[in-house]
C-alpha cells in the first residue's frame, strides 16, 4: 500500500536524510561520547570514565553557576507565562486603538538582534536602572531574570494567542448562560483550552532562558554567571572533557523537558481519545 | 401561574447594528407552557431575538419582560432562561456528567445533589450511563441531548432553541422532533425555538412567529400559518404556494368574485372580502388544493361554485414524481404556470396523467387565500 512516508523508500532521499542526520546529530554524539572520555585530551579515546562528571560537581562554581540557571529559567518563564498570557488575551478579547502597532511591537524582541538587546540591557542597567549588585541570592538575578522575560514573553504571547483563535466563543456564552462570570469563565473554560500553549509557551521560555548567552553576557555580574556564561569562561581557559560534560547535562535537561511537555500533551490526547 | 399566560412578552423591542435595523419595533408574547417557533429566512433577525432574549445582545429600544419582570438589562447568567446552542458548545474538556453539572456546580449546588439532578437529566434525555464519557466519544445526536440535559437540569422558566436540528442528518432529525415534542410535553417548560425550517416549525411548536427583515410578518398555529397566511411573504415561505394577481371585481357579504388575467372566468370566491371594487389583491393557492381532471369538453363542476367557475385547461409541462406524490406543473394558454400536487393514493395513480397532456385543473371556491399585501 502506497502511504504518505513511500518517498522514504527512494534511495537519494534517503541518503539526504542520511546526511542530514549525520550533521546534525553526529557533532552531539561526538559530545556526548567524549564526555565520558578517560583523558584530558578530547580527541583521543581511553577508556570510560566518569570523572570528568565528578570534576563537575566538585567545581562549586560550576554548580553555582548552575543553581543561577535553574532560577532564573524559572522565574522568567513564570513571568513571561503571565505577561505573555495577559498579552495574548488583551489581543483576543478587545479591539483598541493601537491593536496593530502593539501586536507588531509584541514580535519585536524575537526579530531584534539578541546582541542589539544585550546592549540595550546593558545599558539599561548601567546607566538608567542600575540593579543593585550587592542584593542577597537570588534577588541579584533580578536583572537577568527581567531581561530575559523581556524576550521570553514575547514568544509565550505568540503561542498563546494562536491556541486563542481556535476557541470556540460559543463554549464562554455557554458557561454564562449556565451561570458563569467571567472569572469562572476564564477558569473552567478559557484556562483548559489554553493548557497545550500555556505548556508550549512555558517550555519554550524556560529552554530559551536556559541557554542564552548573548543577553546574558551583558547583564551578568561577577556574582551572577550562569551556566552558559561559565562553560563559556572554562573553554576561554582550556578545552576539557569537562566542558562536554555539562554540555552533555545542558542537552539532557532540555531534551527532558521537552520529552515531558510532549508527554504532557500525548497524555491529554490520549485521555480524550480513551 | 397558569398554562397559557403570557410568560415573555417584547414591547417594543428594536435591535440597531449601526445603520442595520435587524429586530424592528417587535410586540410579541409567549405563552407559559407553549412551544413556540421563530421562523423566518437567514438574516430575518429571528437569531437575534432568541440572542435578546437569553441576554446575549441589549435591545437598542424596548424592553423585554420574563415572567413579569424586566430582564431587558440582566445578563444571561442570571436570567431564568437556558439554551441549546446550535453547535450544541459541549464543553470538550469535561466530561458528559460534568458538562451537565456544570451550571449547578457555579450555582453552589451541593456535590450530592447535583449527581442526583445530573443522573436524572440524563435519564430524561436518555444519556443513562454515558455520564463519563467525553465529549468526542458521543455521535452528534448524542452531543445534542448533552447540551438538551445541561440547560434541563437547571430548570429554567424557559428553554431557548437556536437552530436545534439543523446539524443532524435527515433520519434522525425527524426521530429527534418527535422527541423534542415529548421532552417538552414531560418537562412542561416553555420551549422557544428559532428555526430556518418551516416543516420543523409546523411539526414542533404549538404557535409560530414569521420574521422577515427584522419586522414580524405573522404570529399564529401551524395550521393557520399555512392555510390563513396573513400576507405573501407568509403564504411564499410557508409551503408552496400559486400566487394569483387579481382585482376585486364582486364583493358580497356571501361571496367574491376576483378576475385574474390568463383566466376567463373570475375566479369565485365563497366568502365576502372587505375591499372596494377594483382593488388588486393577490390569491393564495396550494397545490394539493388544485385537482387535476382529464380533458373533457365541459370543465369539471365541483359543487361550491357557479358552473364554470374555478377551472382552467392547460398542457402538462412538467411532472415531478416525488413517491407519495407527484407534483405536476400545467402551462396554461397565456404561458403563466401553476402547481398542482396530486397524492399517489393507489401504486398506479402516477400513470394517470403524462407529460404534455390536455387537463383541466379546478379548486374550491374555499381554496384559495386572498391577499390585500
Amino acid at each position: 500500500m502506497k502511504g504518505p512516508l513511500d518517498y522514504l523508500a527512494r534511495w537519494p532521499l534517503r541518503l539526504w536524510l542520511a546526511m542530514v542526520g549525520a550533521f546534525l546529530y553526529l557533532p552531539l554524539l561526538a559530545l556526548v561520547v567524549f564526555s565520558f572520555n578517560d583523558s584530558r585530551r578530547i580527541t583521543v579515546w581511553r577508556g570510560f570514565s566518569l570523572r570528568w562528571y565528578a570534576e563537575l560537581f566538585d567545581d562549586g562554581e560550576l554548580v553555582a553557576a548552575f543553581g543561577n540557571s535553574l532560577v532564573i529559567a524559572a522565574s522568567s518563564t513564570l513571568i513571561s507565562l503571565i505577561l505573555g498570557t495577559l498579552a495574548a488575551l488583551l489581543l483576543w478579547r478587545f479591539r483598541f486603538a493601537g491593536k496593530a502597532p502593539l501586536e507588531a511591537l509584541l514580535g519585536l524582541p524575537i526579530v531584534v538582534p539578541e546582541i542589539c538587546l544585550g546592549v540595550a540591557f546593558l545599558v539599561f542597567f548601567t546607566a538608567i536602572v542600575p540593579w543593585p549588585t550587592e542584593l542577597p541570592w537570588p534577588l541579584n538575578l533580578g536583572a537577568i531574570i527581567i531581561a530575559h522575560a523581556t524576550f521570553s514573553f514575547s514568544f509565550v504571547a505568540l503561542v498563546v494567542r494562536a491556541r486563542l483563535a481556535s476557541f470556540d466563543g460559543a463554549l464562554a456564552e455557554a458557561a454564562r448562560d449556565l451561570g458563569a462570570g467571567e472569572w469562572l469563565i476564564f477558569r473552567d473554560i478559557m484556562v483548559p483550552h489554553m493548557v497545550p500553549g500555556l505548556v508550549a509557551g512555558a517550555l519554550l521560555a524556560f529552554t530559551l532562558s536556559l541557554d542564552d548567552f548573548v543577553i546574558t553576557f551583558f547583564t551578568s555580574g561577577p556574582d551572577t554567571i550562569t551556566f552558559p556564561i561559565k562553560v563559556y569562561s572554562m573553554v576561554r581557559f582550556s578545552v576539557t572533557p569537562a566542558v562536554n560534560a555539562a554540555s552533555t547535562l545542558l542537552i539532557l535537561l532540555t531534551a527532558g523537558l521537552t520529552a515531558l511537555a510532549l508527554w504532557l500533551q500525548g497524555a491529554d490526547i490520549a485521555k480524550q481519545a480513551a | 401561574m397558569t398554562k397559557g399566560s403570557p410568560i415573555i412578552r417584547f414591547e417594543g423591542v428594536t435591535k440597531r447594528y449601526g445603520k442595520v435595523v435587524a429586530v424592528d419595533a417587535v410586540d410579541l408574547e409567549v405563552r407559559e407552557g407553549e412551544f413556540f417557533a421563530l421562523l423566518g429566512p437567514s438574516g430575518c433577525g429571528k437569531t437575534t431575538l432568541l440572542r435578546m432574549l437569553a441576554g446575549f445582545e441589549v435591545p437598542s429600544e424596548g424592553r423585554i419582560l420574563i415572567d413579569g419582570q424586566d430582564v431587558t438589562q440582566v445578563g444571561p447568567n442570571k436570567r431564568p432562561v437556558n439554551m441549546v446552542f446550535q453547535n450544541y458548545a459541549v464543553f470538550p474538556h469535561m466530561s458528559v456528567a460534568d458538562n451537565v453539572g456544570y451550571g449547578l456546580k457555579v450555582d453552589g449546588v451541593p456535590s450530592g445533589e447535583r449527581t442526583m439532578r445530573v443522573e436524572e437529566a440524563l435519564a430524561l434525555v436518555k444519556l443513562d450511563g454515558l455520564g463519563s464519557r467525553r465529549p468526542d466519544q458521543l455521535s452528534g445526536g448524542q452531543r445534542q441531548r448533552v447540551a438538551l440535559a445541561r440547560a434541563l437540569v437547571k430548570r429554567p422558566r424557559v428553554l431557548l432553541l437556536d437552530e436545534p436540528l439543523s446539524a443532524l442528518d435527515a433520519k434522525l432529525r425527524e426521530a429527534m422532533r418527535t422527541e423534542l415534542c415529548q421532552l417538552q410535553a414531560q418537562v412542561g417548560i416553555t420551549f422557544v425555538m428559532v428555526t430556518h425550517d418551516q416543516d420543523e416549525a409546523l411539526a414542533l411548536a404549538d404557535r409560530c412567529a414569521v420574521m422577515n427583515r427584522g419586522l414580524l410578518q405573522q404570529v399564529a398555529s401551524p395550521s393557520d400559518l399555512y392555510e390563513f397566511p396573513a400576507s405573501r411573504f407568509v403564504a411564499d415561505f410557508i409551503g408552496s404556494v400559486n400566487m394569483l394577481e387579481g382585482r376585486l371585481v364582486v364583493d358580497e357579504p356571501d361571496h367574491a368574485e376576483v378576475a385574474v388575467a390568463g383566466i376567463a372566468q373570475p375566479i369565485f370566491l365563497d366568502h365576502g372580502v372587505t375591499g372596494a371594487a377594483g382593488t388588486t389583491l393577490w390569491l393564495a393557492l396550494r397545490p394539493e388544493k388544485i385537482e387535476l381532471h382529464k380533458a373533457t369538453p365541459a370543465p369539471p363542476a365541483l359543487g361550491d361554485a357557479p358552473a364554470g367557475r374555478n377551472a382552467v385547461a392547460g398542457t402538462i409541462t412538467h411532472v415531478a414524481y416525488l413517491g407519495s406524490e407527484s407534483l405536476y406543473e400545467v402551462k396554461l394558454p397565456d404561458g403563466q404556470k401553476l402547481k398542482a400536487l396530486r397524492s399517489n393514493l393507489t401504486r398506479w395513480d402516477q400513470e394517470d396523467f403524462a407529460l404534455g397532456e390536455q387537463v383541466w385543473l379546478a379548486w374550491h371556491a374555499c381554496s384559495p387565500a386572498v391577499l390585500l399585501s
